[in-house]
């Protein structure tokens, strides 16, 4: 006996998933077309013992939620282009200095002050690569209300188990869309605790977080009196150091391979039509569902096009990717921004096959009716040259 | 929640410039070493950034805190070092966010004891919007200001608490701007509790960062620090022992102040404001209390 | 009419008016309803940055297979309650749909062909019998599903009564009968 469906908003789902992930802080700062997440958690985080505040900008929002994490409460904050601008800065601490949490980004039109009320998908480069210095990142992208929960689910799970902040690159449609959805059960959908180490605190310094055994990180104010820090330290001690470039040499490729030495748990990829496909569809989020209804059309059309759907956009699905240039002939890209996603395409296709890229940033979600045009094009100009 | 206001007594208690801080006997070298991680730090001789930390050991040793449960949240510049000296849970954050990451911590857990040291830039310029909405808030943390009038990281810009005609590296034919009173920036703010130091009078300075910590609500304590390296050798004097005593000619006890504050000759000391209202992590939690009972109850 | 209405395949609709008129609201309501019947449905919405005044759309897919493209581009049911918002999307109605418009608010024109054209006075009804404009929109949802029959009366009276906060809900199932009695009345070609 399943739940009774629901009707839920895009973001009231992702507050919703927040929920049942633990989080019980939300620190965030009024924009469109976010606010109705922190509408929704400023009436229920009360409600199940957590805490809300309205800060006075977003960079203050992404610092307070870096606070409460590190006083060892599950926590999250939610934007849109402008804020997740402002909250680049302290995404770069929580990178630095292991910090789980959340970012939500439901993306609009920009740059600047842009399309507030409309949909893109601008922010997708942004998310990888917006603070400076290097660094690691990992980002999901929902394309249903359902995935706005269940997505959130995963996403704190993640920057749990790597101690690293996660980006949920939802964007106006997703956000302000509404679904009927049969929400997970309780208990259903894994949710990963923060712990504590098992070890001593007097032992806690030397003991090596390594790759493969990704200590968390004890709560401020617990025995392990912690330093937390911006600053390069050393990776065993946590001590800052910054006069020794063997120390920074190793923490700064430690935060890198410590999302992809684990990539391929990490990532997720939907496939859809792609056993025998000959065209092949790369799309993310919101696009995703029209490219969903032209596989569908093709197919019974006869026409072999399949769909690569990555649900993780970072780290990116190399292997996915390298897979499905082996095959097909040519990758159609379409997004709601000019080539940011099909450049990283090309780069893996290494040639392999054809990319092509479509853009949308007026605002407007892609229609089917655009990419079936793509498609038949390939298909026109590929009978035309066997022939 | 107009009900829960009304509760806590919003109305500010009448203005007490008389409130004493408590009286801490300072304590032995021995005493104080074991709660600092290092005896090395990166600031210059003659800085008096050494003492402010001295004396919040001793604050905090005075007032018998657990030492478990004191959070020292430190911005950048000089002062920021201050966290990875400290042998509490110290965050060393970025550039004029201590203040609101102090904010989430205290939030996500009220039971500790939430000390914020910045510079006078990090609290006032890039950390200003922050500074303002925390004492509005009247959330209980402690803000420690290092004021320097400088900034000494950097090697001696102008910040907001440099005085007019003062000169640094991006002064050098005088500051043209006019400075910030901190103090009464954060009375007029809404911090409850507003106290000023000197390095040079250390145990007030114990004792009114006692006060703050000791306080419920937004506490305000800004330090006059000593930087002969950057601002005394532009301005003052390049000597450490003479750019203190000048401190002693400079600081006036609040009762005995009566000029107009212009704080490079003459600023009042001690506890400058003293006031209740109600603290914000208190009322979240009253009014979460109730949304609990009425979703369980 | 009703029959014709129910093609195979997803049902499209489309609410358009003026930012205030409750179009977001109105089609809220009818995908909960519709939710509550156990079908897939997907609503999006748009609308530009005045909270009173400005163009506002919403649209609903029920269906009873996955829905992909969430968005509406040539609506089976299409409802009108401003001018404006007449001039923009009328002609975009489904050969064979029925494009519903607030004969008080709306003059119609004759570009639009091929569907049945349905005017009825919400807003002026709403006004004089219930003496709140405000809820044109529901008195619109009534006469919507006493018209199309897309679904069930009484799962999307429900949806009003959950959707509306419980001081308004007496005034609001009024005005949905309202809306319902009204598309009776001018379907059946009687007057109350």
């Amino acid at each position: 006996m399943t739940a009774a469906p629901v009707l839920l908003q895009g973001n009231e789902a992702v507050a919703e998933g927040a929920i049942a992930a633990g989080a019980r802080f939300f620190a965030g700062y009024p924009i469109t077309p976010s606010t109705e997440i922190a509408e929704t958690l400023a009436r229920r985080l009360p409600e199940v013992g957590g805490k809300f505040i309205q800060m006075e900008d977003e960079i203050a929002s992404i610092a307070a939620v870096c606070g409460a994490s590190l006083a060892g409460t599950k926590s999250l904050t939610a934007t849109s282009g402008p804020g997740f601008s402002l909250m680049q800065e302290m995404i770069g601490f929580a990178s630095m200095a292991q910090i789980p949490c959340v970012i939500v980004d439901v993306m609009r039109g920009g740059p600047s002050t842009g399309l507030p009320t409309e949909p893109s998908q601008g922010d997708v480069m942004q998310a990888r690569w917006g603070t400076h210095g290097e660094h690691s990142v990992i980002a999901l992208v929902p394309s249903s209300v359902l995935e706005c929960y269940t997505l959130t689910i995963e996403a704190f799970n993640l920057s749990e188990q790597y101690r690293t902040p996660v980006i949920i690159l939802s964007d106006a449609l997703v956000g302000h869309m509404r679904e009927a959805v049969v929400l997970p059960e309780p208990g259903e959908l894994r949710v990963a605790e923060r712990g504590t180490p098992d070890c001593e605190p007097e032992d806690y310094d030397t003991v090596m977080s390594d790759l493969d055994n990704i200590l968390p990180r004890p709560p401020l104010g617990s025995p392990f009196r912690v330093h937390v820090t911006g600053l390069v330290y050393n990776r065993r001690s946590g001590a800052p150091d910054t006069e020794a470039p063997e120390i920074a040499s190793d923490l700064g490729r430690y935060l890198r391979e410590k999302i992809y030495h684990h990539r391929d748990a990490i990532v997720r990829v939907e496939e859809m039509e792609m056993a025998d496909a000959e065209v092949a569809i790369f799309a993310y989020g919101s696009v995703a569902r029209s490219a969903r209804a032209v596989v569908k059309w093709a197919r019974a059309q006869g026409a072999k096009v399949g769909l690569v759907r990555p649900i993780t956009l970072w780290p990116f699905p190399t292997a996915a990717v390298e897979h499905m240039a082996a095959q097909v002939h040519t990758v159609i890209v379409p997004e709601m921004n000019i080539k940011q996603m099909s450049w990283e395409v090309q780069a893996a296709v290494g040639g392999r096959a054809k990319v092509v890229d479509y853009g949308r940033v007026d605002g407007k979600l892609i229609t089917p009716a655009e990419i079936k045009e793509l498609v038949k094009r390939e298909f026109y100009y590929h009978d035309w040259r066997d022939s | 929640m107009s009900a829960l206001v009304d509760e806590q007594k919003l109305e500010a208690a009448p203005h007490d410039a008389e409130c004493k801080p408590p009286r801490i006997k300072p304590h032995t070298t021995s005493e104080i070493t074991p709660w600092l991680r290092t005896p090395k730090t990166i600031w210059c001789p003659g800085c008096s950034n050494g003492t402010i930390t001295r004396a919040l050991i001793d604050a905090v040793l005075g007032l018998q805190l657990d030492p478990e449960k004191v959070v020292v949240v430190a911005g950048i510049g000089c002062s920021g070092r201050i966290a990875q000296y400290l042998e509490y849970s110290t965050v060393h954050t970025a550039h004029g966010r201590a203040l609101a990451v102090a904010t989430g911590v205290k939030t996500a857990d009220p039971s500790l004891h939430v000390i914020v040291a910045m510079g006078d830039g990090d609290c006032s310029a890039i950390g200003g919007n922050h500074f303002i909405h925390a004492a509005r808030r009247n959330i209980d943390v402690t803000a420690l200001v290092f004021n320097n009038s400088i900034y000494g990281m950097t090697g001696g810009q102008m910040s907001p608490t440099t005085h007019m005609g003062d000169k640094s590296t991006t002064s050098v034919r005088g500051n043209v701007e006019a400075a910030f009173d901190l103090s009464e920036l954060a009375h007029a703010a809404g911090a409850t509790y507003v106290a000023r130091g000197t390095a040079w009078a250390y145990r007030q300075l114990v004792d009114v960062i006692a006060g703050g910590i000791s306080h419920t609500g937004f506490s305000f304590v800004e330090t006059m620090a000593v930087c002969p390296v950057y601002y005394g050798r532009f301005n003052l004097t390049s000597d450490p022992a003479e750019f203190l005593k000048s401190q002693k000619e400079h600081a006036v006890p609040v009762g005995k102040f009566e000029d107009e504050s212009r704080l490079r000759e003459r600023y009042p000391v001690g506890v400058l404001h003293h006031s209740e209202r109600a603290e914000f992590v208190a009322s979240l939690q009253a009014m979460g209390d109730k949304a609990l009972e009425a979703a369980h109850g | 009419m009703a029959d014709a209405m129910k093609p195979k395949g997803p049902m499209e609709i489309r609410f358009s008016g003026s930012g205030g008129q409750g179009i977001l609201l109105a089609a809220a309501i009818i995908a909960e309803g519709a939710t509550a019947q156990g079908k897939q449905v997907v609503s999006t919405q748009s609308y530009g940055p005045a909270a009173r005044g400005g163009a506002s759309k919403a649209e609903v897919i029920v269906s009873d297979e996955e829905i992909d493209y969430p968005e509406v581009d040539a609506p089976m049911i299409n409802l009108c309650l401003s001018q404006a918002a007449y001039g923009k999307y009328a002609a975009d109605t489904r050969p064979g749909g029925l494009l519903l418009y607030d004969s008080g608010l709306v003059e119609p024109d004759d570009t639009v062909a091929g569907c049945e054209l349905c005017g009825l006075p919400f807003t002026q009804a709403a006004l004089e019998r219930l003496g709140k404009k405000v809820v044109a929109n529901i008195v619109a949802v009534g006469a919507l599903v006493e018209v199309s029959g897309v679904l069930p009366a009484d799962a999307v009276e429900q949806a009003v009564v959950n959707r509306v906060p419980e001081r308004f809900r007496e005034l609001n199932s009024e005005a949905f009968r309202l809306g319902r009695r009204l598309a009776a009345e001018a379907r059946d070609g009687t007057q109350s």
